[in-house]
């Protein structure tokens, strides 16, 4: 799942002639260069092995309550103390990566290939096609994202699938603005021409011929979107509308104990806040990277 | 399209006043009075009608008329959007403008990454960091905003100034980047060097050449982000126990409550389309040539 946020390294392989094989190698080296990149890429990584193995090694079941213990502040035996239920924060925090690890890179996925499908239709097409779907499109991001969600939410229940669609189907517009300008700047090169009076039909045409050719700004803007995602899906997980109790998801824990902040517990949420602040500015570092190496 | 929003929602409206247990003969009458039965056209006719002449309908949960909610959360939500907006958007454009001019220095570097790392962050995050910090271990603000009833106007800009503090963190970035950039690129141009090179002190180039382009596309992005910062609202009222029309949506939203809930985002999606209004207008007073075209 999260492996695919390396975004270099699949495509090359994808594309053996030596023709197209230089730029990618270019942009694989300048990534490897880049400190930003290494950054991200390094703190994404150390989030997506707790959320893979971190049930293995973390001191304490996530999940177990021992509500004699409850409400420790952070001492050798619990190094982040323990919540109202006397369940281990260190060991929350550290699987708590997991569901927004999942729900995040899933939701971002189906924004890519709804977005990338639709830009391309509407960038190929162009005419009452683009005018009629852009201007939908619009009207969707004059929406707030959380304002969406909420009414998705509150229409179609509380599940991790109905977080991804939702969050996927309103970056989908956001996507397909950016592959449509970019299929507009394609469709008038020779290969376009050549391949429209070999007969290709226009399916082919677009998802054969146009697609290899604007895969790096959906690159570019798909990890951008990432770092949105997560954003969404750690907010809604704090309104309560996106992933449910047990889970020790970090929003879901900060909604559910800052109403004891007041107290001076501040252990409960202050490493599920700083959690979620490292993995978007490493999200955002490693989309700042990938930005830079494909526009240098 | 709110109103469908509304309606899309399923949930048997009787059925979520009365709870699980109640007998369907009283839901369906308690339906049939509130009029939801109807065809929706007949409904939604008599809906747009009633919200011209100033009724937005009976809330299901109050059993009151909605409109002196929405009013006095809209009033609330402006206090503190006011408040955000008034730190924001003078010292986000001189951020912007100090980045520019200190153009890839240490300083530019600052401003920028740290601009952008705040603007990342979700808004309950830097929220509950900003709480444990100034609410809780400095005790310097008070964590909940709800300042004591008759309480005048300083003593109401105190509880909301933690509030409007992660607003303001998130717009920053943003401001500071569209300035920042716009500078540059107002730096860079052949009317500034022009102004140089005719021996201008360097003081007025950058008040009357350099500033009066930089920042028109700031402008823009400023009144954008209003669609954003209703988001954000939703998010921080709900922390801090603000009522807004933020939390007021959230509520109506989880209490199915939905006169309240298209109230709400009816009232946001007006207060949006003003927004916007008014930023087309300030752009053309600010950019001659758009006023020239006009007159025309």
């Amino acid at each position: 799942m999260s492996a695919t946020d390396t975004p270099a390294s699949p495509p090359a392989p994808a594309a053996p002639d030596t023709a197209s094989r230089s730029p990618w190698g270019e942009v694989l080296h300048s990534l490897l260069r880049s400190g930003t990149f290494l950054t991200g890429l390094f703190i994404l990584l150390f989030w997506v092995v707790c959320a893979l193995f971190g049930q293995y090694f973390v001191p304490y079941d996530p999940l177990a309550s021992d509500i004699i213990n409850a409400l420790t502040p952070p001492a050798a035996d619990h190094w982040f103390g323990t919540d109202q239920l006397g369940r281990d924060v260190f060991s929350r925090v550290i699987v708590g990566s997991r569901d927004i690890l999942t729900v995040a890179p899933l939701a971002t996925i189906l924004a890519t290939i709804a977005g990338t499908a639709l830009g391309l239709l509407i960038g190929y097409f162009r005419g009452i096609v683009d005018d009629i779907v852009s201007r939908v499109l619009e009207a969707f991001m004059a929406i707030p994202v959380v304002i969406i969600a909420l009414l998705a939410i509150v229409a179609l229940g509380t599940s991790k699938i109905t977080v991804i669609v939702v969050i996927g189907l309103s970056f989908a517009p956001i996507i397909a603005r950016t592959v449509r300008s970019a299929v507009l700047a394609e469709r008038e090169l020779d290969y376009v021409a050549a391949a429209k009076l070999r007969h290709e039909g226009a399916l082919h045409t677009m998802f054969v011929e146009i697609l290899p050719n604007v895969i790096p700004p959906i690159l570019v803007e798909t990890t951008v979107r990432l770092g949105y995602a997560i954003f969404a899906v750690a907010t809604l997980s704090f309104m309560g509308f996106g992933i449910q109790p047990p889970s020790p998801d970090w929003g879901l824990s900060i909604s559910s104990n800052y109403g004891m902040i007041g107290g001076g517990f501040w252990w409960t949420v202050l490493f599920d806040a700083l959690a979620i602040a490292s993995l978007v500015i490493g999200v955002n570092l490693v989309a700042d990277g990938v930005h830079g190496a494909f526009n240098d | 399209m709110v109103f469908l929003g509304g309606q899309v929602l399923p949930g048997n409206v009787g059925r979520a006043i009365l709870g699980p247990f109640a007998d369907q003969r009283a839901v369906d009458a308690l339906n049939h009075s509130l009029g939801v039965d109807r065809p929706l056209l007949v409904q939604y006719g008599s809906w747009i009608w009633n919200f011209l002449h100033g009724d937005m309908g009976t809330s299901y949960v109050f059993r009151a008329p909605v409109a002196p909610f929405v009013v006095d959360a809209l009033g609330n939500s402006m206090k503190l959007a006011l408040v955000a907006f008034v730190l924001v958007v003078p010292i986000g454009i001189l951020g912007g403008v100090i980045a520019a001019l200190n153009f890839n220095r240490p300083l530019d570097r600052i401003i920028s990454l740290g601009g952008l790392s705040v603007t990342v962050l979700p808004e309950f995050v830097t929220g509950i960091i900003l709480i444990l910090i100034f609410g809780v271990w400095l005790r310097w603000l008070p964590i909940a905003a709800a300042w004591p009833k008759g309480a005048g106007f300083f003593t109401q800009l105190y509880y909301l100034i933690l509030p409007s503090l992660p607003l303001f963190l998130v717009l920053f970035g943003y401001i500071a980047r569209m300035a920042r950039s716009g500078m540059i690129e107002a730096l860079d141009s052949d009317y500034t060097r022009t102004a140089v090179l005719k021996g201008l002190p360097w003081r007025t180039v950058i008040w009357r050449h350099v500033l009066r382009n930089a920042l028109l596309p700031t402008i823009t992005v400023i009144a954008t982000q209003t669609g954003y910062l209703i988001g954000g609202l939703v998010v921080i009222e709900t922390l801090f126990r603000y009522q807004g029309i933020g939390s007021l949506i959230f509520t109506a939203a989880r209490g199915k409550d939905f006169p309240m809930l298209e109230a709400g985002i009816l009232t946001i999606g007006i207060v949006y389309a003003v927004a916007t209004l008014v930023a087309d207008f300030l752009y053309s007073v600010l950019n001659p040539r758009i006023r020239l075209g006009a007159e025309q």
